[in-house]
């Protein structure tokens, strides 16, 4: 691996930048994913969020026991606006004041 | 280790003169800024320390949409907002992060006549402050954002100076800026107890520690009911939730941040290329609203979908790809509850922002560290005093607020 490696494709976060959000004393999944971006692209951390898991674990940041992954997001997979538009009970009408 | 950010393990003195409750963009703001102070003109050096239940950007301070506005009906609220929107104009280079400010201005569209009158009066009183908005035409707006679908938009406003940020760098920057100049900074540590002293409050963590503080800030927002029920302060803010979503990254093709006054909808594109949209939402039947859970829902996601999709066609075809919620701190009167606290002087709330505070934050951190550290006034606190509810409170002077 080189500093220029891909941990998260979606949101091109590298390996050093994750280093540097563990130099910076971060060591749980959801601050590391609100400091480096990881895992808020397209596939949603399905991919990168293992590899970080491992790494904090390879690390003694945390026990494999106490991983959980990060906060799912509907919806699972990306949706149109126009698909979900359909699905509106009522469509909002009135301009009100 | 050089500890850069909140630790759960950073060592936390016994004494203090400043202890924040609270790790979001005011806690962290007001700290920023009083160290700041305290290497210069208060003396002697203030000793502070932010503890923060969670991870830093846990609350609503990473959740919001990064709106950032001068256009407000009240003259104060513009004031307070040009003034903010000049520090964020630096605040990249001070705080040495990108903030991803981006000023692509506000279109606010109205579709009804009272939007249309709200929209005028704006634009008179921004002229009076020295606030750049100006009326447009539904075509003109059209102009500004070409797949608007403008055939009811009777009138809209735009003020160029206004834009976007991303969120998590901003308070990450406010963090790190913070700890060099020596605030100890605690994360993942609750405040559980807070015990009034002779002087000042002692408070007991989670962990079993104590710290004991001269002056106390309660800086949790939507929490901060629970902080003040212990010391019998009644304050009316109350938690309620609000949703957002972003959509795929697209190649920048949104300038402004687009409000829609009738439905309450507002969508802007990011730096980062996403659409961050959220709308004002009718509350549930089963009162889940007010309170901090923190669930998406579908109810959201179309009833969002189908506003937007009437108002912006061509989104029909974008895809959504991340919903969540963060808490409102919603006040009653439409106005923050900043300052010292009825019965508790020393206990001072900054709370209150519903769903304006973090583009204030700059502002109000800088004014609160000068009130704090140097005793100065600004017009903002004394309309912003706790002490307003008791005197039976005030009426309502913003009609802007959004969410
Ligand atoms: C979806 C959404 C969209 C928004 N959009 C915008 C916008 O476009 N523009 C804008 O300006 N504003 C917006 N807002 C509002 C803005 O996010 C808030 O006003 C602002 O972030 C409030 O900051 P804060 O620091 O007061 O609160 P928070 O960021 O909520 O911080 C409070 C912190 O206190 C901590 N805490 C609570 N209890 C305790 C305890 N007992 N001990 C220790 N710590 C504790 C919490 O964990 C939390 O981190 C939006 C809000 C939401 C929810």
């Amino acid at each position: 691996m080189t500093a220029r490696t891909f941990v998260c494709r979606c949101e091109d976060v590298t390996l050093t930048e994750i280093e540097r959000a563990i130099a910076a004393g971060l060591s749980d999944v959801e601050e590391i994913k609100r400091y480096t971006g990881l895992g808020t692209g397209p596939c949603q951390g399905k991919e990168c969020l293992s590899a970080l898991g491992r790494l904090l674990v390879a690390r003694g940041l945390i026990s494999p026991a106490a991983l959980r992954p990060f906060t799912a997001r509907p919806p699972v997979e990306p949706v149109t606006f126009g698909a979900l538009a359909a699905g509106a009970t009522e469509v909002p009408e009135d301009p009100s004041p | 280790m050089t500890v850069a950010m909140g630790r759960a393990d950073t060592p936390l003195p016994a004494d203090v003169d400043v202890a924040v409750i609270g790790g979001g963009i005011m806690g962290l703001g007001l700290a920023y800024h009083l160290a700041l102070l305290s290497g210069g003109k208060a003396r002697p050096p203030l000793s502070i320390a932010v503890i923060e239940r969670s991870y830093l950007v846990s609350g609503a301070s990473g959740r919001n949409g990064g709106g950032v506005r001068m256009q407000w009906g009240d003259a104060g609220n513009v004031r307070l907002m040009m003034e903010s929107i000049e520090l964020c104009k630096d605040l990249a280079q001070q705080l040495g992060i990108n903030l991803w400010f981006r000023q692509g201005g506000y279109l606010f569209l109205a579709r009804s006549e009272a939007g249309e009158r709200r929209l005028e009066r704006n634009v008179q009183l921004h002229a009076e402050v020295g606030a750049p908005t100006r009326l447009l035409t539904a075509a003109e707006a059209r102009a500004i954002v070409p797949q608007l679908e403008v055939a009811e938009v009777r009138l809209a406003t735009f003020n160029p100076d206004d834009g976007v940020v991303f969120p998590w760098a901003f308070v990450w920057g406010y963090a790190a800026r913070a700890v060099e100049r020596g605030v100890t900074l605690r994360t993942h540590t609750s405040v559980v107890r807070v015990e009034p002293l002779a002087r000042g409050y002692a408070l007991h963590l989670h962990t079993g520690e104590v710290v004991r503080a001269r002056r106390v800030v309660n800086a949790t927002g939507a929490w901060s009911g629970a902080l003040n029920r212990q010391l019998g302060i009644d304050l009316p803010n109350r938690p309620h939730r609000h949703e957002i979503l972003s959509s795929e990254p697209l190649k920048p093709f949104l300038d402004p941040l687009v409000v829609d006054l009738t439905t309450g909808l507002y969508f802007s594109q990011s730096t980062r290329g996403e659409l961050v949209t959220g709308i004002s939402l009718p509350d549930a039947p089963d009162g889940s609203d007010e309170s901090l859970t923190l669930h998406s829902s579908l109810r959201f996601l179309t009833h969002l979908s189908a506003t937007l999709t009437r108002l912006m066609p061509i989104t029909a075809a974008m895809k959504v790809l991340r919903q969540w919620v963060g808490p409102y701190d919603v006040s009653p009167d439409g106005d923050a509850i900043v300052g010292p606290s009825p019965g508790h002087p020393d206990f001072v709330q900054v709370c209150g922002f519903t769903g304006h505070g973090f583009m204030m934050a700059p502002a109000v951190g800088r004014l609160l560290a000068r009130w704090l550290g140097l005793g100065e006034a600004h017009p903002m606190l004394a309309r912003w005093s706790p002490d307003r509810f008791a005197a039976g409170g005030v009426a309502r002077r913003e009609d802007m607020i959004i969410g």
